[in-house]
C-alpha cells in the first residue's frame, strides 16, 4: 500500500492516533490480568497485533515499522527466547524445565510475579511478531 | 559414576579434537592417544574386582518412568571387549597421527574416531538395553563417517552409505526386538533381564524377538547374506579398517549375541538361526577370502569368516564353544589388527596393496616384516600363538558338539585351511620371496606406523607363552559372563596329542594346498563365471535393486500425491480425513436422540445459529469476495458469541480478536486478486460440493458423538482445584497455558513462529 498515501482517510488517521496508545495500554492490560481473570498473552497479542495493523492501514506499512522500531521477525525470536528462558529458570534450581517459581512478596501494581508470567510475556511478543510479520509482508506485495 | 563421566569427557575430547590439532600438529596422534591409555587403566583396574566376581553396576536415572536409564553394567564380557576397544583404540591413534599426517582433514578424522571410541565404550558398557542402542547406532554414524573419510571419492560415498543402510536397517529391526525384549522380562536393564531366561524363553514374544535382535547383529556383523558392506568399507583410511571394521565395531554384534545368550541360548531356534548362519559365514568368507588380490579386501573377508566362526561359537552355547569364542575374539583382534595395520604400512611405503605385485618387502623393513609375521602366525593357528589356542578350542568344541560332529569339525577344518592360505598370502609373501621392488627407495616406516603391529603381533605370541598372566583370567571371566555361571579356563599351549592336534596338523596340510593351489582355483572360478554370477544373483545385487525399488516408489507416490496444485492437495487431504476418521464414527444411537438436544436450547441461543447459518450459505454463494469476507466474519462472531453464552470468556475474547485480524487479512488478499470468475466446470464444482457437505456432516457427526457421550474427565476436576493452590492463578484456562501445560504451548509458539517463517519466506522469496 505503500506510494498510495493519497488514499488516507482523514477520519481513520484521526482516530488511530487516539485509538492506539489506548488498545497497546489494554493488551498490556489483557496481559497482566490473565492469570486470574479472561486474558493472557495469547488475547493480549493479538489485541495489539489489531492495534498496529491499524495503523499500518492509516499510515502505511512503512510508517507502523518505523514507529514499531523493531523487525517484527525479531520480535518472534526474542519472544520464544523469553519463553524458553523462563522455563530454564527453573532447571537452574534443579526443577524439571518451565516448573513455575514465583516471587515471595506481591509487588504493587503487578500483583504476584512469577516465571508463568513471563512465560506468558513471550507468548505476547510471538503473537505480536508473527501477525504483523505476515501482515507486514502481505501488505508490502 | 566416573565410568559415565569418562564416557561424557571423551564425546567432549571428540568435539575438542579438530581444535586440539590445530594446535598440537605433529604430535597429535600420541597426545590423543593418552586418553584411550587412560581408559585402559581405568578398565584394568576394575578387572580385579571383576575377575573376582564382582560386576560393577552404576545407573543414572534418564527417563526412568519409561524403564530407560543410562546404566553401566561392567563384567566379564564387557571388560574383555572394553580393553580391546581402548588399547587398541590409543595404538591406532598413534598410528593415525603418522598415517595421515599433513591430511586436509586429520583433525575431524580424530573427531570421527574418538566419537566411536565413545559410543563402541558405551556400547559395551551400557547396562540398559535402550542406552546400549543409542550407542549401537551411533557406531553406525561414526562408521559412517570414517568409512566415506575420503568424501571427495564416490567410491568412498557409496561405501558409506551402503554400510549405514545395511546396520542401519539391522538397527531398526534390533530395537523392535529390544523393545519386545523388554517388554517380555518387563524391565529394559541388562542385569534383570539376565536372571530371568526361563520366563524370557517360553513368553510368546520370544521368537519374533530373538529373530530381530539376530537380524540386528547379523547386519553389524557381516554375516552371510549382509556380509557385502564389509569388504566395500574397505574404502575407509586403514586405521579406520583395523579398528572399527576388524577389531571392535564388527563385533558388537557378537557382543550382543554373547551378552544375551544366557537368556536367549540354548533353544533349538536359536541355534538353527544364529550357529547356522555363523556356520555358513565361515565357510563363503574363508572361501570368498581367496578371491580378490587387495591387501585389504583379502583381509576383511577374512574377517567375516571370522566373525561367522565368532557367532555359531556363540551359536552352538556349550561351554567349549564359549571358551573357544572368547579365545577367538581376543586372538583375531590382534592378529587382524596387526595386519590391516601392516597392510597401511605397505600402502603408505610404496603406494601398492596389491598381493600380485609386493614381494621381497622383508629386507628393506624388517620390523614390520617380523610383526607380520608374527600376526599371521597367529592367523594361521600355528604355535605359539594364541591363535593356535583358539583353534584347538574351536576343534575341541565342534568335536564335542551334540549335533553332526564330524560335519562341523569338516567345516572347521576347511574354513581354517583357507585363512592358512590366506594368512600366507597376505602377511608372509608381499616380505619374503624375491624382491620386485628393487629399483625404489625402501625403508623402514616410521616407529608410530610399527609400533601398532609390533606390539599387537608379539601380544597374541606372549599371551600364548606366559596365559596366566592375562589371557587365562580375562577370558574366564568372559566365559563366565556368556555362560551365566561361574567358569575357569585355563588355557595351554600344550595339550597333548589329542583329536584337535591331528585336526590342526591335517589343517596346515590343507592350507598349504590351498596356497599352492590359490591361482588355479581362481582359474576355475573364472571360468565359471562366477564373478558375472554373483554380480547378477549376490545379496549386493539385492540391495541395489531394493534401494533402486525404494526410489520407484518414492517416484510413484509422489507423482500421484504431488500434483503441484493447491486444489488437489487440498481434496487429499480432506478426502483422507473423511476416510480415517468417518471410518471409525460408528453411530451410538438414533438421530433423533442427538436432535432432541437441539431442541433444549434457548431462543437466543438458536437466533445466533441460524444467522450463522445463513452467513454461512451467502459466503458459499455470493459473487463478491468482500461480502463472503464479511459473512465469514458473522460466523466467527457467532461463534465467539455462543462462547460468551456457555461460560468461556477466554475462548470468545481470542475468538473474537482472531476473528478481527481474519478480516484484516483477507481483505488484505483480496485487494489484489483478480475479478471474481468461475473457472470450475459444473462437474468439478458438484465434486467440491460434494466432499464439501461430506466434510462438515462428519465433523457435525463427529462434534454430536463426542458430546453425547458422558465426559468423566479427571484432568478438569483437578485443574480447577489445583489452579490456585499449586499455581497461583484464579483463571484456570490460563494457568493450565502458562503453568499445567507450558510445554505444549511452548510447542504451538514454536509451531506459530515456523509457520510465520514460511509465510514470509513465500511472500518474499519468490524467484523472480
Amino acid at each position: 500500500m505503500e506510494g498510495k498515501e493519497a488514499m488516507i482517510s482523514l477520519i481513520l488517521s484521526t482516530a488511530t492516533r487516539y485509538l492506539l496508545p489506548l488498545l497497546l495500554l489494554f493488551s498490556i492490560f489483557v496481559l497482566l490480568r490473565g492469570h486470574n481473570e479472561p486474558g493472557g498473552g495469547f488475547v493480549g497479542g493479538l489485541v495489539a497485533s489489531a492495534a498496529l495493523a491499524l495503523y499500518s492501514i492509516a499510515y502505511g506499512v512503512a510508517a507502523a515499522r518505523r514507529m514499531l522500531r523493531i523487525d517484527p521477525r525479531a520480535l518472534i525470536g526474542v519472544g520464544l527466547l523469553i519463553a524458553i528462558g523462563s522455563g530454564l529458570l527453573s532447571m537452574a534450581r534443579g526443577l524439571p524445565f518451565l516448573t513455575g517459581l514465583w516471587v515471595e512478596r506481591e509487588l504493587p501494581l503487578l500483583g504476584k510475579v512469577g516465571t508463568p508470567m513471563l512465560f506468558d510475556v513471550g507468548v505476547f511478543l510471538v503473537v505480536i511478531g508473527v501477525v504483523l510479520t505476515i501482515i507486514f509482508a502481505l501488505s508490502e506485495e | 559414576m566416573n565410568l559415565i563421566l569418562g564416557l561424557v569427557l571423551t564425546f567432549l575430547l571428540a568435539a575438542l579434537a579438530p581444535r586440539l590439532h590445530a594446535l598440537l600438529k605433529e604430535t597429535s596422534g600420541w597426545v590423543f592417544a593418552m586418553w584411550p591409555l587412560a581408559w585402559t587403566i581405568v578398565i584394568g583396574s576394575l578387572a580385579q574386582q571383576v575377575i573376582e566376581g564382582d560386576s560393577v553396576y552404576i545407573r543414572y536415572p534418564w527417563m526412568s518412568q519409561l524403564g530407560v536409564n543410562l546404566s553401566l553394567y561392567v563384567d566379564g564380557l564387557s571388560l574383555l571387549f572394553a580393553l580391546l576397544i581402548s588399547g587398541i583404540g590409543a595404538l591406532v591413534l598413534i598410528y593415525s597421527g603418522s598415517y595421515l599426517k599433513r591430511h586436509r582433514y586429520l583433525g575431524r578424522f580424530y573427531l570421527f574416531i574418538l566419537l566411536f571410541m565413545g559410543s563402541m565404550l558405551g556400547l559395551v558398557l551400557s547396562g540398559n538395553l535402550i542406552s546400549m542402542f543409542v550407542f549401537w547406532e551411533l557406531t553406525s554414524l561414526s562408521s559412517y563417517f570414517l568409512i566415506g573419510f575420503d568424501h571427495e571419492r564416490e567410491e568412498a560415498r557409496r561405501a558409506a552409505l551402503q554400510a549405514m543402510v545395511v546396520t542401519g536397517m539391522g538397527g531398526l529391526a534390533l530395537l523392535a526386538g529390544l523393545l519386545l525384549l523388554g517388554q517380555a522380562g518387563g524391565t529394559l536393564e541388562i542385569a534383570a533381564l539376565l536372571k530371568q531366561g526361563e520366563t524370557l524363553r517360553t513368553s510368546p514374544h520370544y521368537l519374533p524377538a530373538l529373530a530381530l535382535i539376530v537380524i540386528g547383529a547379523f547386519t553389524k556383523s557381516a554375516q552371510v547374506p549382509f556380509h557385502f558392506w564389509l569388504p566395500n568399507a574397505m574404502e575407509a583410511p586403514t586405521p579406520v579398517s583395523a579398528y572399527l571394521h576388524s577389531a571392535t565395531m564388527v563385533k558388537a554384534g557378537i557382543y550382543l549375541l554373547a551378552r544375551l545368550s544366557p537368556v536367549l541360548g540354548g533353544t533349538a531356534a536359536w541355534q538353527l538361526m544364529v550357529a547356522g548362519g555363523g556356520l555358513v559365514t565361515m565357510v563363503l568368507g574363508a572361501i570368498m577370502a581367496l578371491g580378490p588380490s587387495d591387501l585389504k579386501r583379502i583381509l576383511a573377508y577374512s574377517t567375516v569368516s571370522t566373525l561367522g566362526t565368532l557367532t555359531f561359537l556363540i551359536g552352538l552355547g556349550t561351554p567349549l564353544a564359549a571358551k573357544a569364542a572368547m579365545a577367538l575374539l581376543l586372538a583375531h583382534a590382534m592378529y587382524k589388527g596387526a595386519l590391516f595395520l601392516v597392510a597401511g604400512a605397505v600402502d603408505h611405503e610404496i603406494g601398492i596393496r596389491d598381493v600380485r605385485r609386493l614381494g621381497g618387502l622383508g629386507q628393506f623393513m624388517p620390523v614390520t616384516a617380523t610383526a607380520a609375521g608374527m600376526a599371521a602366525l597367529s592367523m594361521a593357528g600355528l604355535p605359539p600363538s594364541i591363535g593356535f589356542i583358539s583353534k584347538e578350542l574351536l576343534y575341541e568344541a565342534q568335536l564335542h558338539a551334540l549335533h553332526s560332529p564330524t560335519l562341523l569339525a569338516g567345516t572347521g577344518v576347511l574354513a581354517s585351511g583357507l585363512l592358512v592360505a590366506v594368512a600366507g598370502i597376505v602377511g608372509l609373501r608381499p616380505f619374503f620371496g624375491h624382491p620386485i621392488h628393487r629399483k625404489r627407495h625402501l625403508h623402514e616406516p616410521p616407529l608410530s606406523l610399527w609400533l601398532g603391529p609390533l606390539l599387537l603381533g608379539g601380544a597374541g605370541i606372549a599371551l600364548a607363552i606366559v596365559p596366566e598372566i592375562a589371557a587365562s583370567p580375562l577370558i574366564s571371566t568372559a566365559v563366565s559372563a556368556v555362560l551365566g555361571k561361574p567358569t575357569v579356563v585355563e588355557l595351554r599351549l600344550w595339550h597333548g596329542p589329542n583329536p584337535s592336534l591331528a585336526l590342526s596338523a591335517l589343517t596346515v596340510i590343507a592350507g598349504a594346498g590351498f596356497y599352492a593351489a590359490q591361482p588355479f582355483l581362481l582359474d576355475i572360478a573364472a571360468r565359471a563365471h562366477l564373478k558375472e554370477w554373483m554380480a547378477r544373483w549376490g545379496p549386493q545385487r539385492g540391495y541395489e535393486r531394493m534401494l533402486q525399488g525404494l526410489n520407484a516408489l518414492a517416484t510413484a507416490q509422489t507423482r500421484l500425491l504431488q500434483s503441484g496444485f493447491l486444489r488437489f492437495y487440498l481434496m487429499i487431504i480432506v478426502l483422507t480425513t473423511i476416510a480415517l476418521v468417518g471410518s471409525t464414527i460408528i453411530i451410538p444411537e438414533p438421530l433423533s436422540r442427538w436432535l432432541s438436544r437441539i431442541v433444549d436450547a434457548r431462543p437466543y441461543e438458536l437466533i445466533i445459529v441460524v444467522l450463522m447459518g445463513v452467513a454461512t450459505l451467502m459466503a458459499v454463494l455470493t459473487s463478491s469476495r468482500l461480502a463472503a469476507v464479511a459473512a465469514l466474519g458473522i460466523v466467527g462472531y457467532g461463534v465467539a458469541l455462543l462462547y460468551m453464552l456457555f461460560g468461556a470468556p477466554d475462548l470468545a475474547m481470542t475468538q473474537f480478536a482472531v476473528e478481527t485480524l481474519t478480516v484484516i487479512l483477507l481483505v488484505l488478499v483480496v485487494y489484489r486478486l483478480p475479478r471474481f470468475t468461475r473457472l470450475s466446470g459444473r462437474s468439478a464444482r458438484l465434486r467440491d460440493t460434494a466432499l464439501a457437505l461430506a466434510a462438515g456432516g462428519m465433523m457435525t457427526a463427529l462434534m454430536l458423538m463426542v458430546l453425547s457421550a458422558p465426559l468423566k474427565s479427571r484432568l478438569a476436576p483437578f485443574f480447577a482445584a489445583n489452579s490456585l493452590t499449586l499455581a497461583k492463578g484464579r483463571n484456570v484456562v490460563n494457568v493450565i497455558l502458562v503453568d499445567f501445560r507450558a510445554l505444549d504451548t511452548l510447542g504451538e509458539i514454536t509451531v506459530l513462529a515456523v509457520a510465520a517463517i514460511g509465510v514470509y519466506a513465500l511472500l518474499k522469496l519468490r524467484t523472480e
